[in-house]
């Protein structure tokens, strides 16, 4: 995605290669190109880029992908962290992003 | 085999109101569809399955995109919520799409075993997980419905610009007035004491400085909804909190030129602490909105901006109520 740069050095995506078989699903379910093929292998090439979606994760059937994802906008996360910290945890609404 | 409905491909012009107001965040949690199984023109067991959330505004553009086609339209149970988002809550699911296909009967409509998927649903669905439970095979075609008609024109090929996000200013605008709309349920309740303390600003009640200080406000609050998404990828540094602020600070600088003639040094303090504070807030919230913020990201970004935000926005409350308290004490 030209253009569109979020904070660098934050995501929480790994990969291990060690246990990547090739199959190129990562690449097929990346928004955002973080993944390339090097030697018939899955390789991070704009980690950067990453916004923790977990599309790779989910579908990487070898589970060589590991990553953080999770509701990623500032009400949701204000509504998590608010959720921890209220005295009463009665009503359990879903978060407002969306 | 059961029968199933026929739809169209021709949005109405209800379907464009409830599109509109779907967009400016009336009714828009019960927009909705039935989910099930549908049928696009004269689909026979050969025909594609093209898999949707029941959204209704998602579900209007991909029958829309699929017009003269004949097609199977198989849509999920989100919640009335978009296929991105039901995909980060887990609602456009592998769960949710293998009891779909259960309960549709859908491998007795076709003969092939392939789903077609919007790109941005593989947050929610492990195509494998799907396949071993039901023997259909998930193809995340594309990332926008209207690159549908391509992808079943030239074989069902995914091409890179088809999985490629974009961001324009249309795109981003479209996003704003929900963004609005929300934050004014917000405002309703800042406004009135706003008011007052601007009317009551000179030591006696003035309508006018009441209503600057509303104005004052809301033009801090646009700032952040509606400009720094607009401006986005042009305003300086990554971070969504110093986009608004620097526009919230913008303000401040115009309101001073057109209003400000009679500022104190409190006023301008007051002014250049809060409407940049209040345009940053509301700018970070719009991370929620964008396909290029992480999780992680926005963490790091509120540890960062929460508390210089709301010292600044504290610092600059205390100024303005601490002059209003001596001036008023003054007057009387």
């Amino acid at each position: 995605m030209n253009g569109f740069d979020y904070l660098s050095g934050v995501t929480t995506l790994e990969l291990d290669v060690g246990l990547c078989n090739g199959c190129r699903m990562c690449l097929n379910v990346c928004p955002h190109q973080v993944f390339a093929m090097h030697d018939k292998q899955a390789a991070i090439v704009a980690l950067d880029k990453c916004m923790e979606c977990g599309a790779c994760a989910l579908n990487c059937a070898e589970g060589a992908i590991k990553v953080d994802s999770g509701v990623g906008c500032a009400a949701g996360l204000i509504y998590e962290w608010w959720r921890t910290v209220r005295p009463f945890k009665g009503s359990n609404k879903p978060s407002s992003c969306c | 085999m059961g029968r199933v409905p026929a739809i169209t491909t021709t949005l109405t012009a209800a379907d464009r109101f409830g599109a509109w107001k779907a967009r400016w965040g009336i009714g828009r949690l019960q927009y909705a569809v039935p989910p099930g199984l549908y049928a696009i023109g004269s689909p026979n067991p050969e025909s594609p399955v093209v898999v949707t959330a029941n959204y209704k505004m998602s579900y209007d553009l991909v029958r829309k995109h699929l017009d003269g086609r004949d097609v199977w339209l198989l849509v999920l149970e989100t919640e009335g919520i978009n296929v991105w988002c039901a995909a980060g809550k887990g609602t456009f699911g592998t769960a949710e799409l293998v009891n779909r296909i259960r309960m549709t009967g859908l491998s007795s409509f076709v003969t092939h075993r392939r789903l077609l998927l919007p790109l941005l649903g593989a947050a929610g669905v492990a195509a494998h997980h799907v396949e071993s439970a039901t023997g259909f095979k998930v193809r995340f075609a594309a990332i926008r419905a209207q690159d549908l008609g391509t992808y079943l024109d030239n074989g069902q090929r995914t091409t890179e610009a088809m999985r490629q996000l974009t961001f324009t200013a249309a795109e981003r605008l479209v996003l704003t007035p929900v963004e609005i709309v929300h934050g004014m349920g917000i405002n309703a309740w800042l406004l009135p004491p706003l008011f007052l303390v601007g009317a009551f600003g000179h030591g006696s009640f003035s309508a006018v400085g009441g209503m600057w200080a509303v104005v004052a406000y809301l033009g801090a609050f646009l700032a952040g909804a509606l400009l720094t998404p607009l401006f986005l990828p042009w305003l300086p540094t990554r971070s969504f909190a110093i986009k608004g602020g620097i526009l919230g600070m913008m303000w401040a600088a115009v309101l001073h030129a057109i209003a400000g003639t009679d500022w104190s040094v409190a006023d301008m303090l007051a002014a250049g602490l809060v409407l940049p504070s209040v345009a940053a807030f509301v700018a970070l919230n719009f991370t929620g909105s964008t396909p290029f913020t992480s999780r992680s990201g926005v963490k790091k970004e509120m540890r960062l901006s929460l508390p210089a935000i709301g010292i600044a926005c504290a610092a600059g409350l205390v100024v303005w109520i601490t002059d209003f308290i001596l001036r008023v004490g003054a007057a009387l």
